[in-house]
């Protein structure tokens, strides 16, 4: 089947014998169930909104086409390649991202967005992969955990602007993967504990400091309140049930804001069935598990590290939408990696696992410069 | 670092890369497992699932019946209409090609609704199958009908005040069906069981047609009848003209969906002689034996009380009642205590307050603050005082009944609870009065103001009214227009049914001489209900024992100055009027 012999030392041939297909397949399988998704919920919804049947499929499939040359592009840089476009990528995402706290219109009471020809970016969405390897490389170049104050200083300005935004779920989602690599790279159990009571400080702080934070946690909890977007989620799954009500017949979507995107999810329980979304669970847990399982097996510490915080915060933003959808935890916007309509998001992840997969590619392998 | 520390780091990382993908793992199977949960959930709901509106099934409402079963109110399952202006071609040609098949749909407007936007427009509710075939007939596309429940009334008007209406979402807006709403909603989909009335269905249409006769014939602007059940206070036939067909009460005119039973209060002038007389009796001050003199008229203050025909002598209490003398009861009034014995009086009796009934077409009686003599005086003729007629007919019911006060009530009442109720009950009047009282209705039938009340072959005991009528604008009475009633109650020994019937400015004919009393106008009305209700009731036929003891009771009136043959004299040749 191989197009490529095993002695083909060709760029291509080399990266086919050495990439992680199994991950590769996994993550076709992602890109090929958001693009049926778009093609088959979203024409009602946009026709809903007095728009062209088409627009959000065009769209999608304008974004999705440079997102897939991106990954395969980015897959087939060494360690050292991906380093060098991690910091590339940090540095302007930085600026930008600082950029947006000046010069950003203000949507839904957050400054998160940039406009640039016309399309929405959200320059954070870029700065979380590359701020993970630069992390990585600053602990993995020297022994111990001699490189954390360093990448604590970096981790702790990027909070500190995600945080003016405001922007709390996306310097959660810092801290956590910021966490998990911490935990790879060997922190001591006392840190660990340590670390994760600021964890819950800083959650405790943003309760009762921040009050859209406070609306939303005390709407979760209450039992009587119904937050209308959840509410219409559950409907929407629920009137999908176990095999859906088929292909484009959803009913509740119509109802449901951000249909597409952040509450996509309940948009395939309903029309797909909860079957659909538990093979969807099942496929990013298995990307998740795969890529640990590869980092186990590879000793260089920067790659490790790396993936890690790549792999992580992938997880991480899959966990916290379908979680979200299922009513399990409190609301916050985050799309679900490839299967959510396009948009800045769907690039940021495409680099992401693009990085992913270069750093889980067999023998790949950093050493610090001494 | 050396070789040891790498491979003793490299360790760790490889435990700490378990440990890491097995939080993972744990997190994905939470959220597995609540998808899990949901989809049965989710299966749950969808077996509970006639009572939700959310896609587009209806509630369904439970049906009314009268007292033995007869369907009063139901459903039938009807077509809407709807439309989805997205899918349509051109939503401009399809709503003027609907509006030219569906009655009542207007192009323009219905065109308006499609350009609004959303996905959904009502083009029109309920519609009948043939609307429906030319529907199909059009082929359009976008447009589609909803399943839904349409209420019907099987009677028509015959018992239109009573059952009330529904609106177009099914939801009860008057009578019965908005006061129990919460009852019928929902139906047996929510384990509701269908509603027994009061109401018995024949006695209804015997009642409404009775009272439509007397309408035409008097050219009445209204009437309301009422056939309640003495001994449990149910009510078995209520009517109010004008009436509309429940089964399209929006075109109805607001002045036909008044309910002049329960939402109307009206002087009803000498009918409310039953009570003054019973208010007497009771005090213990007067005696059915007792006489006043009414042989000239009574002035109070600048007021000058007079009788409709004047007697120009003592009558007798039995008189003062039979002739409906206004001087004498005034008089009877003031022998028994005034306005200290007459207010509570009709306090206990209920009269002063907002009666409580199933339906929410009540009414507060209009009652003078002040309460002077004149008041009194006036109160005891029934003018000063307006009170529902179903109000009134319960006090009635009280009065000749058990002399009990129970609430009138639209629902059946279990007879293995009504004694405990009864007991509990507060008791307005004595056995005795109750007894002089039935006697004294009897004597106004045989030989008063009521003898068109009575009927063939029954003892039928009455009161007449005739009152004059307020000017809608001013205070005071215009003199031309009347309100007209007969009270009657059957059998005059141990009443079991009351009626009665109001007739709201009937004009005299050439059978009447002209009168448009209640003796000639509303008791006729009565009279006939009791012919053909009775029978049907299973009301006991006249006894001639009880009779002969009625009738006797004559004879032992006290003789004064010997004018007891006298007094007979006068009922024999008792004729009319007031």
């Amino acid at each position: 089947m191989s197009a490529f012999a095993r002695t083909d030392r060709s760029l291509l041939g080399q990266w086919w014998w050495t990439v992680d297909r199994l991950l590769l397949v996994g993550i076709g399988i992602l890109v090929l169930m958001g693009a049926i998704m778009v093609l088959a919920s979203s024409p009602p919804i946009a026709r809903n909104l007095r728009l062209d049947g088409m627009h959000f499929v065009i769209r999608h499939f304008l974004v999705l086409v440079p997102a897939a040359l991106c990954l395969f592009a980015v897959s087939l840089l060494a360690p050292r390649g991906v380093l060098r476009l991690a910091t590339m990528l940090f540095a302007a995402a930085a600026g930008l991202t600082i950029a947006t706290l000046f010069f950003a219109p203000e949507i839904k009471g957050a400054t998160r967005w940039l406009f640039i020809g016309g399309q929405q970016l959200q320059p954070s969405e870029f700065l979380k992969p590359g701020l993970a390897v630069v992390v990585a490389w600053l602990l993995a170049s020297k022994p111990g955990l001699k490189g954390l104050p360093l990448s604590l200083i970096l981790v702790g300005g990027t909070m500190a602007v995600l945080l003016l935004q405001p922007d709390l779920g996306m310097a959660a989602v810092v801290a956590s993967f910021f966490a998990a690599q911490l935990f790879v790279a060997g922190l001591g159990w006392l840190p660990i504990i340590l670390l994760a009571a600021v964890g819950v400080g800083g959650l405790w702080s943003a309760y009762t400091l921040l009050p859209h934070v406070r609306d939303r946690i005390d709407g979760f909890l209450d039992p009587a309140a119904e937050i209308y977007q959840v509410e219409r989620a559950l409907s929407a799954v629920k009137s999908g049930g176990l095999f859906g009500r088929g292909p484009g017949e959803g009913v509740v979507k119509f109802r449901l804001p951000e249909a597409h995107s952040d509450f996509v999810f309940a948009t395939v329980a309903e029309e797909f069935g909860i079957i659909a979304c538990l093979v969807i669970v099942a496929i990013f847990a298995w990307l998740v598990l795969r890529a640990l399982w590869r980092l186990q097996l590879n000793p260089n510490r920067f790659v490790q590290l790396a993936a890690t915080g790549l792999i992580a915060q992938f997880g991480l933003q899959a966990l916290v939408n379908m979680a979200v959808n299922v009513n399990l935890v409190p609301t916050k916007g985050m799309t679900l990696p490839f299967i959510s309509y396009g948009g800045s998001s769907l690039l940021a992840v495409a680099i992401t696992m693009g990085m992913l997969l270069a750093l889980t590619r067999r023998g790949a392998r950093l050493e610090p410069i001494p | 670092m050396s070789e040891h520390d790498k491979q003793r780091m490299n360790g760790i990382g490889a435990v700490r890369l378990r440990l890491l993908a097995l939080c993972f793992v744990l997190a994905f199977m939470s959220i597995g497992l609540r998808l899990v949960d949901m989809a049965t959930a989710g299966q749950r709901t969808v077996t509970a699932g006639p009572s939700q509106t959310e896609d587009g099934v209806e509630l369904r409402r439970a049906a009314i019946h009268d007292r033995h079963g007869e369907l009063l109110a139901s459903n039938i399952v009807t077509l809407s209409v709807i439309g989805d202006p997205l899918l349509m071609n051109d939503p401009e040609t399809a709503a003027i090609a609907l509006a030219r098949v569906l009655d009542g749909v207007n192009a323009a407007e219905l065109n308006a609704r499609f350009a609004r936007g959303g996905r959904f427009a009502w083009v029109k509710r309920q519609i009948s199958p043939a609307e429906q075939a030319a529907v199909l007939e059009l082929g359009l596309p976008g447009i589609g009908f909803q399943l839904g429940e349409r209420r019907v009334y099987p009677r028509g008007r015959e018992a239109a005040h009573v059952l009330g209406f529904v609106g177009i979402d099914n939801q009860g807006l008057a009578g019965i069906e908005y006061g129990l709403d919460a009852a019928l909603q929902g139906g047996a989909a929510l384990g509701k069981p269908d509603l027994a009335l009061s109401l018995d269905r024949r006695v209804q249409r015997i009642a409404h047609a009775a009272t439509k006769a007397g309408v035409d014939r008097f050219s009445a602007e209204g009437a309301c009848t009422i056939v309640l059940d003495v001994e449990t206070r149910e009510v078995l036939a209520l009517v109010s003209l004008p009436d509309y067909d429940p089964n399209r009460a929006e075109r109805a005119p607001p002045e036909a969906r008044r309910n002049r039973c329960t939402g109307d209060v009206y002087e009803l002038g000498s009918l409310f002689k039953v009570v003054s007389a019973a208010m007497a009796l009771e005090s213990g001050d007067v005696s059915i034996y007792d006489r006043f003199d009414a042989s000239e008229s009574l002035r109070i203050g600048r007021h000058s009380i007079r009788d409709f025909r004047g007697h120009q002598r003592w009558l007798s209490v039995p008189e003062v009642f039979a002739y409906s003398s206004n001087i004498g009861t005034v008089k009877m009034t003031f022998a028994a205590g005034g306005t200290e014995a007459q207010k509570p009086f009709l306090d206990h009796l209920g009269l002063f307050s907002r009666p409580q009934l199933e339906i929410p077409e009540t009414t507060q009686p209009l009652v003078q603050e002040r309460w002077p003599d004149i008041v009194a005086a006036t109160v005891s003729y029934g003018h000063g005082i307006s009170v529902s007629p179903l109000q009134f007919t319960e006090a009635v019911a009280a009065l000749v009944g058990d002399g009990k006060r129970l609430p009138a009530t639209f629902l059946r009442r279990d007879p293995e609870t009504l004694p405990t109720i009864l007991e509990q009950a507060p008791t307005v009047v004595s056995e005795r009065t109750i007894k002089d009282l039935r006697w004294l209705m009897w004597l106004t039938v045989e030989r008063g103001t009521g003898a068109n009340g009575g009927v063939q072959g029954y003892m039928v005991g009455g009161k007449t009214g005739t009152a004059d009528k307020p000017t809608g604008s001013r205070r005071g009475y215009d003199g031309r227009a009347v309100i007209s009633s007969f009270i009657g109650v059957f059998p005059a020994d141990t009443p079991r049914y009351a009626v009665l019937s109001v007739l709201d400015e009937p004009k005299g004919d050439a059978e009447t001489y002209g009168f448009r009393t209640g003796g000639w106008t509303a008791a006729p009305v009565v009279s006939r209900i009791i012919a053909q209700a009775g029978p049907l009731l299973g009301v006991p036929k006249k006894s001639p024992e009880i009779e002969a003891a009625f009738t006797d009771r004559l004879q032992v009136m006290p003789v004064m100055n010997g004018r007891t043959r006298r007094m007979e004299d006068g009922f024999a040749a008792a004729s009319l009027t007031r």
